[in-house]
């Protein structure tokens, strides 16, 4: 009786959630205070995945450095060799031709789904829904399989080159694209069926993880995080690269700034990318894929077998790297995740001075703690989600 | 606004401080002195007219040999509203790799801060967090100066050989004891 009749007591809890979980994504790894249920404080901790590409990529040519960038989100390689690329060619000053450009935007939008669509199916899936992870992997496999056929691999794709992409697409790569397409706002739909007016999982998000335009704007948020609460940046809108400029799309914008719009946002921004797809599949205009540079791309395979001026030529390139202005250029892509921006250092030589890659999970994964403090250790899950980290790209 | 008025107007505020002006590729890189580095930000900030109120990136580069000062801290600016960018360049010596935090300004630029400073050895004045980011917090030097070496330091970390050391112990556990 006596223990009844004391007052209750609670004291503050501290756990330790990660780097070993399967809500955080990969190796994150969140130090939580707390009170009850309530998030007091909340401490990441990155790094476990540091490979040091930054350092690499000085030590390295500006085309050997491309298959680093495979591995900085390793669920949407294509994009990141496109920003790297598209930031290489600033600094060498030279144009892809006009048919790599459509490709590069038609293959990063494929990226673009094939990310946001394992992002859809996590994130729903860590809050609880087993179904539409199901559907959104299976159109991930459709086109892992057509970039697999594009350039025999599914993942770590390195298919854009400096000065262009890698090889031409075929008739059939095309076909069964805009077979992909099609089929694709069907199955959205199925998706949205299931989730988008679900009671659950609309408590679960609406008014989770508010950030206020200004706020996300202070904190350096990009990508869909930003645009969920209300304002319109998009690297492909604002700096237009490759062939964004010459395609029609919107750029879905929330209103609140929580998980919710967030989500929405996303949701927009597939139906988006399959309409950039469509218009680059028909506009698609004919003409080589590599830049007439010989300078500073690699010349073609089969002349280097035949001809001894191309042999040199090549050989140079690799081992010693074209000769580059000397200068300095920053360009940022819109990647699934953010803007990832790429800033490079050149001292003339063949090899960048100093390569700095801006990878938008970093500065989404810091803000974790002004979404979650305060908040229920419930919805840190779904602020985990929702902020879209990867820690590939966080870690570098 | 153009990026290079930007600069002019920057170099009519703060005449002593900035020190070069370039452009390369169509984008403007403006080099100032690192003593007065806050009020510049809190100015780009928040004056109507340049109004960059968006910290892209913050990063820091290593001159190891080829400048007088060793080091730069490379703050890339945008403005949302005006569709401007500006690069800054604030220089550090060697001697005294100090240089105020702008997280007054950008509450963002914190973990860039933390990450250049775990890198580079480079100390953000005023931070309120100022630990290594990507590294381990006992890791020896700075990874990313000009004369770390690439392979990494020939001793390994020591919480690598405390695994090492713990793994032989646990492999000798008697597990029907």
């Amino acid at each position: 009786m006596e223990d009844i009749e004391k007052p209750f007591e609670t004291k503050e809890l501290t756990i330790s959630m990660g780097p070993q979980h399967p809500a955080t994504h990969g190796v994150l790894r969140l130090v939580l205070q707390l009170n009850g249920e309530n998030v007091v404080k909340c401490t990441p901790y990155v790094g476990y995945l540091h490979r040091g590409v930054e350092k690499l990529g000085e030590h390295r040519t500006y085309f050997a450095a491309l298959p680093l960038t495979d591995r900085l989100d390793y669920i949407s390689s294509m994009n990141n060799n496109v920003g790297y690329v598209n930031a290489v060619e600033k600094l060498f000053g030279i144009e892809a031709p006009e048919r790599a450009k459509f490709i590069r935007t038609m293959v990063a939008e494929m990226g673009r789904i094939s990310s946001h669509i394992i992002w859809l199916g996590t994130h729903v899936l860590d809050i609880g829904a087993t179904t539409p992870f199901l559907l959104s992997m299976a159109q991930r496999e459709r086109i892992l399989d057509l970039f697999e056929m594009l350039c025999g691999a599914r993942l770590t794709v390195s298919y854009p080159r400096v000065g262009g992409v890698r090889n031409d697409i075929s008739q059939e790569f095309l076909d069964l694209l805009y077979e992909f397409v099609l089929d694709f706002p069907s199955n959205m739909d199925d998706f949205e069926t299931l989730v988008t007016e679900n009671r659950i999982w609309k408590e679960r998000t609406v008014d989770i993880g508010v950030i206020s335009a200004e706020e996300a704007v202070n904190w350096g948020l990009t990508g869909g995080t930003l645009r969920g609460s209300g304002v319109d940046y998009d690297v492909r809108k604002y700096f237009p690269y490759d062939a964004y400029d010459r395609v029609e799309f919107d750029v879905p914008v929330g209103k609140k700034g929580d998980c919710y719009d967030r989500y929405l946002v996303r949701v927009g921004e597939l139906r988006q990318a399959n309409r950039i797809i469509k218009q680059c599949i028909e506009n698609l205009p004919a003409g080589p894929v590599m830049a007439d540079a010989p300078k500073f791309t690699l010349p073609p395979k089969d002349m280097v077998l035949k001809d001894m001026e191309h042999l040199i030529h090549q050989f140079i390139l690799i081992t010693k790297g074209p000769t580059v202005p000397e200068g300095e250029v920053y360009v940022g892509s819109e990647v699934p995740k953010g803007e990832l921006g790429f800033y490079f250092v050149s001292d003339g030589t063949g090899k960048p001075y100093r390569m700095r890659v801006r990878s938008p999970s970093f500065v989404h994964a810091s803000v974790l703690p002004r979404l979650s403090e305060g908040g229920l250790i419930a919805d840190v899950i779904a602020n985990i989600g929702t902020i879209d980290i990867v820690l590939g790209e966080c870690d570098r | 606004m153009e990026p290079i008025q930007i600069a002019e107007r920057l170099k009519e505020r703060f005449p002593e401080e900035v020190l070069d002006v370039k452009e390369f590729r169509g984008q403007v890189s403006v080099t100032v002195g690192k003593g007065r580095i806050l009020e510049i930000c809190r100015y780009l900030h928040d004056d109507p007219d340049l109004y960059l109120d968006y910290l892209i990136d913050l990063c820091g580069v290593d001159y190891l040999g080829k400048k007088d000062n060793r080091f730069e801290v490379v703050y890339h600016l945008y403005s949302i509203r005006h569709r401007h960018a500006l690069r800054l360049k604030a220089e550090v010596p060697q001697n005294d790799a100090r240089i105020d935090s702008v997280m007054p300004v950008w509450i963002g630029v914190n973990w860039h801060e933390r990450e250049c400073y775990d890198l580079f050895g480079i100390v953000f004045s005023g931070h309120p967090d100022l630990r290594r980011v990507l590294l381990p917090e006992d890791w020896e030097g700075y990874p990313l100066r000009k004369d770390y070496p690439l392979k990494g330091p020939d001793t390994e970390w020591s919480g690598f050989t405390d695994v090492l050391e713990r793994s032989k112990k646990y492999r000798q556990f008697d597990w029907y004891q």
